[in-house]
């Protein structure tokens, strides 16, 4: 049986895929503002927070009113709840590339410290996980899910890695590098957040297909 | 703990079988509801545990039904003792055209509970407060009980009930003829009495099942398609009957 319900739904799933996609597309950008070293487009992500900002709202409200004019049970109450923290998740992730082009706007100036090679792995590795959480979640793919949230170590790894190296190769020799390496460092945390946030994302995946509650329980994901 | 168990029960209307292969364990003091599309079997089975069903014509039942041990669809089941110990409210409030007081002491006369004028006092007293209208009626208890508003008669009526001292209240869509209000003052009143009773209740009403139950049983076509914990039912149902019937895809 057709629901109006079921139409609500699909509106409702497709702004959160849209703020998905305005938010990879930041995440993309902040990114290639550090690596191109653009001042512009630094920019660009900053003043684009404002539109994500009034989309989380007005998903928000969706959600609220189908919860209070539809009473949803079963599925429909998981997909809408999911939505709700979902659409938090998003608005965090872009609420970090502002973060991200802060910093960048902070380094444009100066000479680049280093070559830029583990942060662009990192990053890419925060773009795939944040693409592929949108995905799972639009195509109800909890094993995609799990999958993202088993790669959240490998950037916990490669954060370890490139912050060890900033702080013995460069800060701890020489004082004078802090106002490069700082934002360098802030960076790759704001990238490991962002993996971070992914990976909620999945989680809250998983809750709405499967209705398993993996979120602090790893031992579910076996 | 299991107030009442039914082990491969079946029942048939004629050629027709209105429950098949039921086995559930319905707890102690805790209210279980019975959800499911009209015609699904939800009050016939309700209707087995005080056999009410011996009414219909035709009624043949296999299997077990066990309360206290003992299996009260066999033929040597004490019938008297059974609805005594199983009672039942029903959709439309159904006080007898009596008192207030006289429809409370009904039952316990027939049953021998109240010899003296003290204990009917008592009695009368007790059941009213139970259900939380001795405040209300304390003045009024020789009035026409079918002046009362339709709350209060459906109140009247699990006092009635309560006055016998049961083991187990059998609600058939109680709040079905009472506005939202009123039906939040019966659900108060069925989580108040869940501490001395056990309730199993059938309901359209899938938001008065999800508020108020601890268990929740669906049934189709006179199986029990799926029982459980009513938090699980209503936000991770197992079957996908199931999903489909509280989501509104079926039924």
């Amino acid at each position: 049986m057709q629901r109006h319900l079921d139409e609500e739904l699909k509106e409702l799933h497709k702004d959160i895929l849209k703020m998905g996609v305005m938010v990879q597309e930041e995440i993309y950008k902040s990114v290639e503002a550090l690596k191109d070293r653009e001042r512009q487009k630094a920019q660009e992500v900053i003043s684009a927070d404002s539109r994500i900002d009034e989309l989380e709202l007005v998903i928000d409200e969706k959600c609220i009113d189908l919860i209070a004019r539809y009473q949803p049970m079963a599925g429909d109450l998981r997909f809408i709840t999911t939505g709700m923290k979902i659409n938090a998740e998003l608005e965090r992730i872009a609420d970090i590339a502002v973060d991200i082009s802060q910093r960048v706007l902070e380094l444009v100036d100066k000479p680049l410290l280093k070559p830029l090679v583990d942060i662009p792995k990192l990053s890419a590795i925060a773009q795939r996980m944040v693409a592929e959480a949108i995905d799972a979640f639009v195509n109800k793919d909890a094993e995609l899910a799990k999958n993202v949230v088993l790669s959240d170590s490998e950037a916990d790894k490669l954060k370890d890695s490139v912050q060890d190296e900033l702080i013995n190769d460069y800060l701890a020799k020489d004082a004078k590098t802090a106002d490069r390496a700082v934002p360098l460092l802030l960076i790759c945390r704001y990238l490991e957040r962002i993996c971070d946030h992914a990976t909620n994302i999945a989680e809250d995946v998983i809750y709405m297909v499967q209705a398993k509650v993996v979120r602090h329980h790893p031992e579910q994901l076996k | 703990m299991s107030k009442i168990i039914t082990k491969s029960l079946n029942l048939w209307y004629g050629d027709f079988q209105a429950l098949e292969n039921i086995n559930s364990s319905f707890s102690e003091k805790k209210i279980t509801a019975i959800i499911g599309p009209s015609g699904c079997g939800k009050s016939t089975l309700l209707r087995v545990f005080n056999r009410m069903n011996d009414l219909v014509e035709g009624v043949r039942v296999k299997g077990e039904v066990l309360i206290g041990g003992e299996n009260i669809v066999s033929t040597e089941a004490d019938l008297v003792g059974l609805r005594k110990k199983v009672g039942m409210v029903f959709q439309r409030p159904n006080p007898f055209p009596l008192s207030v007081c006289e429809n409370i002491v009904f039952g316990p006369k027939i049953h021998g509970i109240i010899k003296t004028r003290e204990q009917m006092e008592g009695l009368v007293e007790e059941s009213l407060k139970s259900v939380l209208l001795w405040d209300e009626l304390k003045d009024r208890l020789d009035k026409p009980a079918l002046r009362l508003s339709l709350e209060q008669k459906q109140r009247l009526c699990i006092a009635r009930l309560i006055a016998v001292k049961p083991d187990i209240l059998l609600m058939d869509e109680p709040c079905s003829s009472l506005d939202p209000q009123a039906t939040g003052r019966i659900e108060e009143l069925m989580r108040e009495l869940k501490n001395n009773y056990t309730i199993i209740i059938v309901t359209h009403n899938m938001q008065q099942a999800a508020r108020i139950s601890d268990d929740t049983g669906f049934m189709l076509l006179g199986e029990l398609v799926e029982f459980g914990r009513t938090e699980n039912i209503f936000t991770a149902p197992q079957d996908k009957r199931t999903e489909d019937y509280i989501t509104g895809r079926y039924g």
